[in-house]
């Protein structure tokens, strides 16, 4: 016996309550991490059994099958049977069945009992079964698939201890069990044997409530559906501005109290221009959006945990099948509205691979949270907060128009790419809709504390490093007194941007903004950092805030560069971690980079028809 | 009784799934099916169709859950009706 903490790993179904049980043993103890190699998040955390001694659990991804049709299965089907090299091989499993769909959900448990490892199930959401009216018996489920059953409810905290005590039982008992890698029974009889074992298990059923179906009269009416999915819609993106305004200006207070805090602790000279110019102004710039991020996501997790995207997605469908791809598409598509990266992570569930494919490549188009402090200073810089009828400010219209432009674009890229370099067959729409449930706030605040620690640690490394280098490339070397050109001239920078320069002149980037742009690689967001650096450094005096750089933008850009400058940013993939993270998913650097190139040619030609469009336009 | 496509059922209407053509889906796309519970023998029921009118994609009752399929696949389903309630 090893020392180390038994490993249990949680299988089931999609929609089988399995997160919900995983955050009620653990508590918000998780830690994600990713497998390397593989961009599958590995959520874990650490509980205690029975007996007092510490266990970790891990959470596989929902499955239907130990046949996987998409990645995300594929992991769970390699971890439970041992073949995955960078998991141990788990000393337990609980299949985590949902009570009201056992028929459905027994053939996933029937085929890992029949790995013939040690096993525990846990018959979950009992109290949802009991309201739709099913009474059951797990002594005779039990007995059926000759492995414990312990009943619980994961929500009310149900059935835990039981479920303790079960694994202790059986991992002290453990026999070694050699795993084999079973021939698979074919889907028809697992299908039969667990019909039967439900009819078996099942003692009585009387009609429940059946306001699921109700729910959905609505919800998938053919005419008012579109319509309701519009209004969440456009209620989650209002919420995302107007309620993050309050936060946004607590961030930017705390910004400038550090600010003015290191100014008055630190001597005047490098250390303090470092810290004022380059960490804080840098990284301060980039956690102002952490409420819009989390606003996004508390709607995007509210709809999941309801099961309500399930019903987003198939109304979506007919419109995404349009452009070759299909509802499924939606949901990640949604997701990279906050951030391109959870997104892409999100495409795991589709189950064709040129849909996926797809779906990675356009996610980009959406306009992450990350894009909006660029749009927004470009527009309360240029466009006049003028009243265009009926309440509708120009800078609102502008800033809708600036999503629509993406979203279009993300739809003929789709259309364009499903016809060459993705083209086959068109795949289907097969989806689960899972019965409408009450979120719980405490899934709902773990999955938002999980988002914010994500962005946090990002906007910590690669932005504050990001935000770092450019400091010192601006700043270094120093001009020399007599000199006559400007420190941002003479800079490292500076000579860096005569070469990209000149490429971006017909489009009507002048040389900070092609300078802005080299750190903006890193993320987009530090485009406005940088900006603010670069003026800052080039400023004679002291005042660099964030007030003078739009009077600063005002008077040294035109107004079709600006426009030119916001087209830009709707294509351009200025993101080192989608790139990244499109890598990892897509296993290798052929399609990163094809995103890279396809997204930047649209980003110049975007870029340059607006802004010669402009100047024939007189602007 | 007569043997029609699910694609031609009846809002509302439920039928037994008599015959699935497996050669007109990819094999993963045919396990897939059967994992959400269709295949030959199990009883289904239309529940909606699609958005606007559109008869893309349509929602499923199969057993104890509700699956949204495309009429691609629905023609692949021979089934026979079963009962007439609204």
């Amino acid at each position: 016996m090893t020392k180390t903490a038994p490993l249990i790993a949680l299988v089931g179904n999609p929609n089988a309550g399995k997160s919900a049980l995983f955050n009620t043993l653990t508590g918000a103890r998780q830690k994600i991490a990713n497998y390397p190699g593989v961009t599958v998040e590995r959520k874990s955390g650490h509980f205690t059994l029975a007996d007092g001694q510490p266990a970790e659990l891990i959470d596989l991804p929902g499955s239907y099958s130990l046949d996987p049709t998409s990645p995300d299965e594929e992991i769970t089907s390699n971890v439970i049977t041992g073949r995955f090299d960078a998991e141990r091989n788990p000393d337990a499993i609980v299949i985590v069945l949902d009570a009201a769909n056992l028929d459905n959900h027994l053939r996933f448990a029937l085929e890992v009992i029949a790995l013939g490892r040690t096993v525990v199930v846990a018959l979950n959401m009992m109290d949802l079964a009991e309201r739709d009216g099913l009474t059951l018996d797990p002594a005779k489920l039990e007995e059926a698939l000759g492995v414990p059953v312990v009943s619980t409810a994961a929500v009310r905290r149900k059935g835990l201890e039981e479920l303790k005590v079960a694994l202790d039982c059986q991992l002290s008992s453990k026999t070694e069990v050699e795993v084999v890698v079973v021939s698979k029974e074919h889907d028809h009889d697992l299908r039969k044997q667990a019909q039967n074992i439900a009819v078996q298990t099942i003692v009585s059923e009387t009609a429940g409530k059946r306001w699921s179906e109700r729910a959905d009269a609505v919800f998938l009416h053919p005419i008012i559906g579109p319509f309701i999915l519009l209004a969440i819609l456009f209620v989650m993106f209002q919420a995302v501005f107007a309620w993050s305004e309050a936060p946004i200006g607590w961030i930017e207070d705390a910004t400038e109290w550090i600010a003015a805090g290191v100014e008055a602790n630190t001597a005047e000279g490098f250390i303090r221009d470092f810290l004022i110019e380059g960490a804080i102004a840098g990284v301060g710039s980039v956690v102002v959006f952490l409420p819009q991020i989390l606003i996004l996501f508390l709607f995007i997790l509210l709809l999941e945990a309801t099961g309500y995207m399930t019903r987003a997605a198939y109304i979506m469908d007919r419109l995404m099948a349009g452009v070759g791809l299909s509802g499924r598409s939606f949901i990640p598509l949604l997701s990279s509205f906050a951030c391109a990266i959870p997104g892409i992570m999100a495409t795991r569930s589709i189950s064709d691979a040129n849909d996926r494919l797809t779906t990675i490549l356009i996610a980009p188009l959406m306009t992450c949270a990350a894009r909006l402090p660029v749009y927004a200073i470009i527009i309360g810089a240029f466009i006049p907060a003028r009243d265009v009828g009926g309440g509708v400010g120009l800078q609102g219209l502008i800033l809708f128009g600036l999503y629509v432009f993406g979203i279009v674009g993300a739809m003929l890229a789709a259309l364009i790419l499903r016809r060459t370099v993705t083209a086959g067959p068109n795949a289907g729409f097969l989806m689960e809709m899972p019965k409408y449930q009450l979120p719980r706030i405490k899934d709902i605040l773990i999955g938002l504390w999980q988002r914010a620690w994500i962005f946090l640690r990002r906007a910590g490394t690669i932005i504050f490093a990001a935000t770092v280098v450019l400091w010192l490339l601006l700043t270094f070397p120093k001009v020399p007194e007599d000199s006559a050109m400007s420190q941002v001239d003479y800079s490292a920078a500076g000579r860096i941007t005569n070469v990209i320069a000149p490429i971006m002149k017909p489009i009507g980037f002048d040389r900070d903004i092609s300078l802005a742009l080299i750190p903006a690689m890193a993320a987009r967001e530090v485009a406005v950092a940088a900006l603010a650096t670069t003026y800052a450094i080039d400023a004679p005096d002291e005042e660099a805030e964030a007030k003078s750089l739009t009077e600063r933008l005002q008077s040294r850009w035109s107004l079709p560069t600006a426009l030119a400058f916001l087209a830009w940013f709707v294509f351009a993939p200025q993101c080192i971690s989608t790139i990244a993270v499109t890598r990892r998913e897509t296993n290798g650097w052929k399609w990163p980079m094809f995103m890279l190139g396809y997204l930047f040619a649209l980003a110049y030609v975007a870029a340059g028809i607006t802004y010669w469009t402009a100047l024939a336009l007189g602007l | 009784m007569i043997a029609i496509t699910l694609d031609q059922l009846i809002l509302n209407h439920s039928a037994e799934v008599t015959a699935i053509d497996w050669t007109l889906m990819s094999d993963a796309e045919g396990a897939r099916l059967r994992a959400l519970g269709l295949d030959e023998g199990v009883s289904v029921k239309k529940l909606h169709r699609g958005m606007f009118g559109s008869s893309d994609p349509i929602a499923l009752k199969v057993g104890r859950m509700k699956i949204a399929v495309r009429q691609s696949h629905a023609m692949a389903i021979t089934v026979q009706s079963v009962t007439v309630t609204a």
